[in-house]
């Protein structure tokens, strides 16, 4: 049963990636070592997220870590009670999209020369409410903040510019109103 | 209040902690504990290999059903007693590994003997602390013994820099302890408790699948109790082999792999199957989708992460297994009519056992790994403990070998650990020095850790090594027979070395037994010695082990080999 070193294949959890878009949040034990410990039960677990961002909280011994991932449900319950089994982490709680607020921020670099393309960029960027962080004689960068979507279509606005280079910090998220 | 320096406030801590023994090896940065252990009255066993030291902690473990405790250094010491805390986190068992570290100033630095144990011992621990200053120790133990002993129990490394074992501190030892984020499930969903026995009350054919949560909780009675209200067949995993009296008219044996080829079919054929304290394993279960198709699957467990992590399930009852039956007899013996045992379902289960005996043969020779395993079961008192080592003579034991006193027997269920046996069985005489125990061995994993006679020796821990012998990696070997079409290759042990002589070296009883009247003699002598006994017993190289599930398939298509 066990006395053999063939290997067998085993399935793995995140097999498939179809599935829903999904918020955690998990309040962490703020020391050192705990992020390593959550970042390598994705690998050992075969879990695939999409973004990861951890930060201080409100209490000082405490991090705030924002998940997200496409899963299916089998794979976010798997997740959740995973997280749950590490002893430094306190919480976690799968967020209701539409009664949280999540923002992502994101630094965009773009080629731009020429003053119409500049122009043009100028005013993409006010209409997302973006700032423009940086102006050289070939780039301009931009700073923007709201939820993926708006990212992914800012991108895709100002793509054909030519995209030098990108930086995305991940979701980070609150429950709406009283909520903890 | 009391100062003191981090190691002796380490083994203070311990022998609070009820620490009787501890399992090690000693080097440049552990010699601060070692100079406590000094004046300290805990039992240190010398190991010749800090593997062989976690796997003594863990077969303690196993039997004393609380952590064992090994000691090693840093580096080398550390990264070797990784395959025995690995072994410990597959199945579930409590253990305490300590670690020396470098100085704090030199960790990061590459320094001698220097190795990123936390990093290391991560993913195969329950958790591992690193205290970072002297007065941490005391709280940092005792942490460690609730974290390793609660809940669903593992190993927990504790990695103590050789600076912070000697610096002085006001220590301050804790009586209790709290772990934000820790908090173990005890007892069971009563709501859920009364879907199940909705359930069990309507299933016809239910069945019983005993894991190794039954052994770690101790639900031997519960699990009794509950199977004898519901007439119902009784299997279990291979890990919670002996969760279930093997001679009991409900048992059935372990399924799996190599499980009770009657274990197997009749698992299939029940329509409600009530699993105490498993995982369900691919090599208990096969191939998951296709496993209890058509069945309702009532899964208790102490880990909410095992529910629904193989294997969905109707109803999940997490909390503490022996809690749970608990309430689930009493719900039953309200509810329940009791069953005739003539009933079509125990007549399945009397026509299957038979039909398997006569159709599964034994290998033709005069000592075979089955016949050995029996005389061993008919002269070895019932109370005796057992465990194995990995391969072909494990699956054999399973096969062959009825517990028959439940928690008497183990195994590296989970890990497969090849030379985990005999350490461990040493481990589980210290726990348990009023009983005999055995190691049943083959030569491939007995050669891995046979340096233990030793520690049997010296340490008066006397064990049977009950070494079925065919010099060969004997399932690799039937692996390459029967899938590489016996293209065998790295396989052979080419007789050697000679057993007897391996253990009359180390001052060990040594007996050859090429007979089964041969090895009858041995093993009444080997009951009587005061010393370690290694019974070298000469199998064929070609026995192979049945039944066999090929990996990859389900249950139904077990191989009977005839």
């Amino acid at each position: 049963m066990t006395g053999t070193t063939i290997a067998t294949p085993t399935p793995t959890l995140s097999s498939e990636i179809i599935g829903r878009w999904h918020i955690l949040s998990a309040l962490l034990e703020n020391k050192p070592g705990v992020l390593f410990r959550v970042t390598n039960l994705f690998r050992a677990r075969n879990f695939n997220i999409e973004s990861i961002t951890v930060g201080s909280t409100e209490q000082p011994d405490l991090s705030r870590m924002t998940i997200t991932l496409n899963s299916d449900e089998r794979t976010l319950d798997q997740l959740v009670k995973q997280l749950r089994k590490l002893i430094d982490v306190v919480e976690v709680k799968v967020l209701d999209a539409e009664k949280t607020v999540y923002r992502e921020l994101a630094l965009i670099k773009m080629k731009a020369s020429d003053p119409t393309t500049r122009m043009e960029i100028a005013n993409f960027a006010s209409i997302f409410r973006a700032n423009i962080l940086d102006i050289g004689k070939e780039t301009i960068t931009v700073e923007l903040t709201g939820t993926p979507d708006k990212i992914e279509a800012f991108r895709n606005l100002v793509d054909h510019f030519g995209i030098t280079q990108l930086a995305r910090t991940g979701v980070s998220a609150l429950p709406r109103g009283a909520e903890l | 209040m009391v100062e003191m320096i981090g190691a002796k406030a380490l083994i203070q801590a311990l022998e609070k902690e009820g620490v009787e023994i501890v399992f090690g090896l000693p080097g440049g940065a552990n010699l601060p504990i070692y100079d406590a252990l000094v004046d300290s009255n805990l039992r240190h066993v010398l190991v010749r290999h800090e593997q062989s030291a976690s796997h003594m902690a863990d077969g303690y473990a196993r039997i004393k059903r609380k952590a064992g405790v090994c000691f090693a250094t840093s580096g080398p010491g550390a990264t070797n007693i990784i395959t025995g805390i690995a072994t410990a986190y597959a199945d579930s068992s409590p253990m305490i590994a300590v670690t020396g570290q470098v100085p704090l100033a030199m960790i990061g630095k590459d320094a001698f003997q220097e190795t990123d144990i936390i990093g290391v011992a991560n993913p195969c621990t329950k958790y591992a602390f690193q205290p970072r200053m002297a007065h941490e120790i005391p709280e940092t133990v005792k942490k460690a013994f609730y974290i390793a002993e609660s809940g669903r129990p593992g190993p927990v490394l504790i990695d103590i820099p050789k600076d912070i074992q000697q610096s002085n501190a006001d220590m301050n030892f804790p009586e209790l302890i709290k772990v934000r984020g820790y908090s173990p499930v005890i007892d069971a969903d009563l709501s859920q408790l009364g879907k199940a026995v909705e359930i069990l009350l309507k299933a016809e054919r239910p069945i019983i699948m005993g894991g190794g949560g039954v052994i770690l909780s101790g639900a031997f009675s519960e699990l009794q109790a509950v199977a004898e209200i519901l007439m119902a067949p009784v299997v279990t995993t291979f890990k919670g082999k002996g969760s279930f009296p093997e001679n009991h008219p409900l048992a059935m044996g372990p399924i799996g792999m190599h499980g009770h080829a009657e274990a197997n079919k009749m698992i299939l054929e029940a329509d409600c199957i009530l699993a105490v304290g498993a995982r369900f394993s691919d090599r208990s279960v096969g191939r998951y989708d296709e496993f209890g198709r058509g069945m309702s699957i009532i899964h208790m467990d102490v880990d909410p992460a095992e529910i629904g992590k193989n294997k969905s399930v109707d109803v999940a009852i997490i909390g503490d297994v022996k809690s749970s039956l608990r309430t689930l007899v009493k719900m039953l013996s309200k509810v329940m009519v009791k069953k005739d045992p003539d009933n079509p379902w125990l007549l399945r289960r009397r026509e299957l056992i038979e039909h398997y005996a006569e159709t599964i043969k034994d290998y033709p020779r005069d000592l075979t790994a089955r016949k050995a395993l029996k005389k061993l079961r008919e002269i070895l008192p019932a109370n005796s403990i057992a465990t194995t080592e990995v391969g072909q003579c494990q699956m054999w034991a399973s096969l062959h070998f009825d517990v028959i006193s439940p928690g008497t027997f183990f195994s590296s269920t989970g890990l497969g650990t090849m030379g985990f046996g005999f350490p461990a069985s040493i481990g589980a005489k210290a726990a348990m020095p009023e009983v005999p125990v055995v190691d049943i061995a083959g030569d491939g994993s007995f050669n891995m850790t046979e340096n233990s006679l030793a520690v049997s020796v010296l340490d008066n821990l006397p064990v049977i090594v009950f070494l079925m012998n065919n010099y060969m990696l004997g399932m690799v070997a039937q692996w390459q027979r029967t899938f590489y079409n016996r293209r065998y290759k790295g396989v052979h042990q080419h007789n050697c070395p000679d057993y007897v002589k391996i253990a009359q070296a180390y001052g060990a009883q040594g007996i050859k037994a090429q007979s089964l009247s041969e090895l009858e003699n041995a093993i009444r002598s080997a009951l009587k010695m005061e010393v370690a006994t290694v019974i070298d017993i000469v199998i064929d190289p070609e026995e192979d082990v049945y039944p066999f599930v090929v990996p990859g398939t389900g249950l139904k298509d077990m191989i009977t080999g005839s």
